[in-house]
């Protein structure tokens, strides 16, 4: 076990009564509950977390949680994640972690060799060279160099949920800010939610050196937190990131239970009637040669090292800054007992407080000057090399193993952004900030661009104030708690880059995507200026942590560069996440399997023991396709399944045929009106075919309706429109037409259908146990019979979509596989054979019935099919009549429903081969839209659209398949009893 | 993601509904229509800015149908009826 070498002996947040233990990179470690993977990692001394993405450069801890890029790592083992950030990431028990884009190890990186080729490998430098022949060609090779961590292989054992949370008041962040602002909300009543994206709540207050009401900062923080953790209408949701901010005042926060095994990724959908950010800044570095270097850390970071986690990340350190607040450093840096051998700072002139700060700290203020370049041996920083800022002169070196680096700070805007809010440049503190908000949200503190503690928190107490009245709750007249010992002022003097990028060289703009300053001036000069094409040309902003730290500088630099104002370069688009998410907790339960289930009909069980071939038939419902014996092919086991309907008896399950009920006294006129044909005149018990057109007169759906009584009916429709067919009917009656007195009852899965057909159904059914009457005399085509089959209550309809006697067999579902064991009983001794829907599309194609998912594509109008007869246009209004009436008048040409005979009899044309006039002509003149071998035509038989098809009926047309020329004849649709007479004996 | 307020059920996510467009001719009147307006009416939508009258369907709720003012710029949502 490694020794902890740089953990302090006392202080910090942590417990070190509960030691945790842990392993990275094959090696054993010892943290403590409070740490992160990050803050443990320090401790024992590990510089070296991950490689860069492109240069494979050593690197380490450099910023705070979910800024820190270069903390990239892989948690490994069972809770294998890819992409996780160690200083983000609570240490837990048996935590195991590695290095990603490193090979052999992290210390020793073959990758690394591309760094001396970083000169030919500038911005835009895979868009110049790897596009011949083309780009997939060395996608492969490159995307493997280039590496974030592996996306794991077994499903994840964590568990994922999702919620729907309201509140009147949300509150992002628990700093000072958050925290005062949460207090004022609870007190008034409103039901409060405070989001922390860290598991400790507190933020900056973790490692300030300030006290607030006369108690050090962390202490007033967890008394703060204890008292509104007793209010009932307060909820505190630790280590959970608001990550989205979306219209409807609606925030996604992504909330992880961690430190026990059976981990819970939730993610929530609040409401909250008022939303206050109080998400606060983050510290933004300064480019300079090498600035990537382990051993460089932000002076936020340093801070929290010492103050939070109790490690010391050096001996002898080195400032290099440009504002005040910089200087709070100082402070955790003597209790850590850090010598301190300069502070370089780049303005010409430093307050007197601060030189005397200085003073006390035995140390001395180097005005006006910058740390041009660290330079580093054995992996970490050794030195930082000095000179003046404005004029040249010699460059001084000064010893250091760590580098304290402060550019200042940066509003975190990416939520207000992300809610559409409007951003301004603050000029005075150098930086963007929320101007105007498009929802109902507040913000404050420093996310404001107020920096000084007591100022934030004052107007903490006023955005609380305002947005409880918002929300419609009185707050009584609050405290404002009394900030002493702290830094009041904020002067920064911006400082984007020390590097004037005119020379290739590794100053870092964007640590995540290795950008160097020298690549945005390239990008510069090649003339891209706008801020969202400089970001997609160098990657700049585009890495893991979506520019939290490098946009601003990258805005900063480009505004130096070209002479602009940075409002006028502006900012990116900031979009959601904030962090990383899990698809799995957004999804939660609605994948795979789950998200769209397979529907079942009744008999589904006793097709799949008989091994029938399952299919997806529309809306999800599955059904057998054919029901292959015994070493017997598909193609066999169809030509059994169709001979056995044409000269004997099959089964059908017809379940999922859409089926409503329509009743209410208007139920006539609105058949009338969606439907092309005429239903007032239909008679009890009888069955009238029909087509549904939409408003543009194009074919949306074909159904039968059968009239139960004079208010009563029962309507089909395919399997595959039932849901929109709903959806459209039902819009009609609310919508267009809602003086219609009229319901509609959607009962396809209410009952289950077995239909049998075939020349011996009827002999079949008059053997069953029944009160019908199924002689032809009494019970003809297009008619429909209630009565019971083996005690159980059916509805028989006599329609046919094989062309052969057929009866549609209706049971409540209940009784869906008794009926359908039943009827293969007694259907035994007619050879009755169960039937996929494959058979059915071959005998349907032999008759040229319309199936809608084949013939019609939205393009189509009745006349088109040759179905004339089924048009009523003495009818005054039916959906679909005028559009279908204007077009006709202008006489366009039209494709029309032909049927096609191969000359070869046995050439197989695929489904959508365009059809031309002959082999030269290259006029696409229609398509095929069926094709199958017809046993009892014995040949193979097509369907398909031509032009002006039904005037070429005995020409010869190509279809082209690929290089093929197929020929063919044009006939009518129909290739079996074209008179009808079979289904109608 | 919007707050739908259902006349029936109150306030509901907008995921359980269903956005029918916006209202337009009632079947009866599009019959007055002449041609030009009616070919208008079926191959152009008016992407209107700002306050429009929709139909909502509370599909994965009550079933109710109703209408509702939604602005079209900033979503805000008013009740109509």
């Amino acid at each position: 076990m490694a020794f902890s070498n740089r953990r302090l002996e006392q202080g910090g947040l942590i417990d070190r009564s509960k030691p945790i233990s842990f392993e990275f990179n094959g090696k054993r470690y010892l943290g403590f509950d409070g740490d992160t993977l990050g803050s443990a990692l320090a401790a024992n001394g590990v510089d070296i977390i991950s490689r860069s993405f492109k240069y494979h450069r050593p690197r380490g801890f450099q910023h705070l949680g979910s800024a820190d890029v270069s903390s990239m790592v892989q948690i490994v083992g069972h809770k294998d994640r890819p992409n996780v950030l160690a200083s983000a990431t609570a240490l837990t028990q048996s935590m195991t972690a590695r290095s990603v884009n490193c090979w052999p190890s992290v210390r020793f990186d073959a990758g690394c060799a591309l760094s001396v080729l970083s000169p030919i490998v500038p911005a835009g430098f895979y868009y110049k060279t790897f596009m011949w022949p083309h780009w997939h060609r060395y996608e492969p090779f490159i995307r493997k160099l280039a590496g974030f961590g592996k996306a794991p292989m077994n499903p994840s054992r964590s568990q994922f949920s999702s919620r729907f949370d309201h509140c009147d008041v949300l509150i992002v962040g628990s700093g000072a800010t958050g925290l005062t602002a949460a207090r004022i909300a609870a007190r008034s009543r409103a039901r409060v939610i405070l989001v922390e994206e860290n598991f400790r709540t507190g933020g900056g207050l973790l490692y300030s050196s300030a006290s607030i009401d006369g108690m050090p900062a962390v202490d007033w923080a967890d008394a703060m937190v204890e008292e509104l953790e007793s209010f009932s209408n307060v909820t505190v949701f630790k280590n959970s990131t608001a990550w989205a901010y979306h219209e409807g005042n609606m925030v996604c926060v992504i909330e992880r239970n961690v430190g026990s095994d059976d981990e819970v990724i939730r993610n929530h959908r609040i409401w909250a009637k008022h939303v206050i950010l109080a998400t606060g800044a983050i510290e933004r570095p300064i480019a300079f040669v090498n600035n990537d270097s382990p051993g460089v850390m932000l002076s936020s970071a340093v801070s929290a090292l010492v103050r939070r986690f109790a490690v010391a990340p050096g001996k002898n350190a080195v400032l290099f800054v440009n504002n005040d607040q910089a200087y709070q450093a100082i402070s955790p840096l003597r209790d850590a007992n850090i010598a301190i051998a300069a502070i370089v700072d780049a303005r010409q002139h430093v307050d007197e407080s601060l030189h005397e700060l200085a003073e006390r700290c035995n140390t001395q203020i180097i005005e006006g000057s910058v740390v041009s370049k660290a330079t580093r041996r054995l992996g970490r920083v050794s030195a930082a090399v000095v000179k003046k800022r404005r004029e040249s002169g010699t460059a001084k070196k000064i010893n250091c193993d760590l580098l304290v680096v402060s550019g200042g700070w940066n509003p975190a805007v990416h939520l207000f952004s992300q809610s559409r809010g409007t951003l301004r440049y603050y000029d005075q503190n150098a930086c963007f900030v929320p101007d105007q908000p498009k929802l109902q949200t507040s913000v404050t503190g420093s996310l404001k661009g107020v920096f000084s503690l007591q100022e934030s928190i004052k107007d903490a107490v006023a955005a609380a104030i305002e947005a409880t009245k918002a929300a419609g709750y009185l707050s009584e007249i609050a405290h404002v708690p009394k900030v002493t010992n702290d830094l009041n002022h904020y002067r920064v003097d911006p400082l984007w880059s020390v590097d004037d990028g005119n020379r290739p060289s590794k100053s870092f703009i964007d640590l995540a995507g290795d950008v160097t300053v020298f690549d945005l001036q390239l990008a510069c000069r090649e003339g891209f200026r706008h801020t969202e094409h400089l970001k997609r040309y160098t990657t700049a902003g585009m890495g893991l942590d979506q520019g939290k730290t490098a946009n601003m500088n990258a805005i900063g630099y480009i505004a130096q560069v070209t002479n602009a104002h940075p409002s006028h370069v502006g900012t990116t688009t900031y979009r959601p996440p904030y962090t990383p998410v899990e698809f799995a907790a957004i999804s939660a339960g609605r994948s795979g399997r789950e998200l769209l289930a397979y529907r079942h009909t009744p008999m589904t069980k006793w097709h799949m023991d008989r091994n029938a071939v399952m299919q997806e038939a529309g809306a999800r419902w599955r059904r057998p396709a054919c029901y292959p014996l015994d070493g017997e092919s598909f193609e066999q086991s169809i030509r059994r399944e169709c001979a056995s309907v044409r000269h004997k008896a099959g089964i059908y399950d017809g379940s999922p045929l859409g089926k409503f009920e329509i009743t209410g006294r208007d139920s006539i006129q609105l058949l009338n009106l969606i439907f092309t044909s005429r239903y007032d005149n239909l008679e009890r018990k009888n069955g009238r075919y029909g087509i549904m057109l939409t408003d543009d007169g194009m074919i949306f759906d074909d159904g039968v309706v059968f009239r139960l009584d004079s208010m009563r009916f029962v309507m089909t429709c395919s399997t595959g429109g039932a849901v929109k067919v709903e959806q459209y009917l039902e819009k009609f009656i609310h919508a267009d037409q809602p003086d219609l007195s009229v319901f509609i009852t959607p009962v396809t899965s209410q009952w289950a259908n077995a239909t049998v057909c075939g020349p011996k159904a009827r002999q079949m059914l008059q053997a069953a146990q029944s009160n019908i009457d199924f002689s032809p005399e009494s019970f003809r085509f297009m008619q429909m019979r209630e009565g019971v089959i083996a005690d159980m209550p059916v509805r028989v309809f006599r329609v046919s979509f094989t062309g052969e006697l057929s009866y549609e067999i209706n049971v409540p579902s209940r009784y869906g596989a008794t009926l359908w064991e039943y009827l293969m009983a007694i259907g035994d001794q007619f050879d009755i054979c169960p039937i996929g829907s494959e058979a059915n599309h071959v005998l349907r194609v032999e008759k040229g019935f319309l199936s809608l998912a084949h013939e019609v594509d939205g393009t189509l109008d009745v006349f088109d099919l040759g179905m004339d007869w089924i048009v009523d246009m003495e009818k005054p209004d039916f959906i679909g009549k005028r559009a279908m009436q204007l077009r006709r008048n202008a006489n366009p040409i039209r494709s029309e429903l032909i049927g096609l005979l191969p000359l070869d009899i046995g050439q197989m044309i695929e489904e959508g081969a365009p059809l031309t006039k002959d082999e030269s002509s290259s006029q696409s003149e229609g398509f095929v839209s069926a094709c199958v071998w017809s046993d009892v035509c014995s040949s193979t038989i097509a369907l398909g659209l031509l032009e002006h098809g039904k005037s070429r009926i005995g020409q010869t047309v190509i279809a082209r398949v690929n290089e093929q020329c197929i020929p063919a004849v044009v006939t009518k649709p129909v290739f079996y009893d074209p008179k009808g007479k079979k289904l109608r004996q | 993601m919007l707050l739908i307020p259902c006349p029936w059920c109150g306030d509901r996510a907008e995921s359980e509904f269903r956005c029918a467009g916006p209202v337009r001719y009632r079947r009866s009147d599009m019959l007055e229509l002449n041609d030009q307006s009616w070919i208008e009416y079926l191959c152009s939508t008016d992407s209107q800015r700002g306050l429009v009258i929709e139909h909502w369907h509370h599909e994965k709720g009550c079933g109710e149908w109703f209408r509702l003012g939604r602005d079209t710029v900033t979503n805000t949502i008013s009740p109509v009826d």
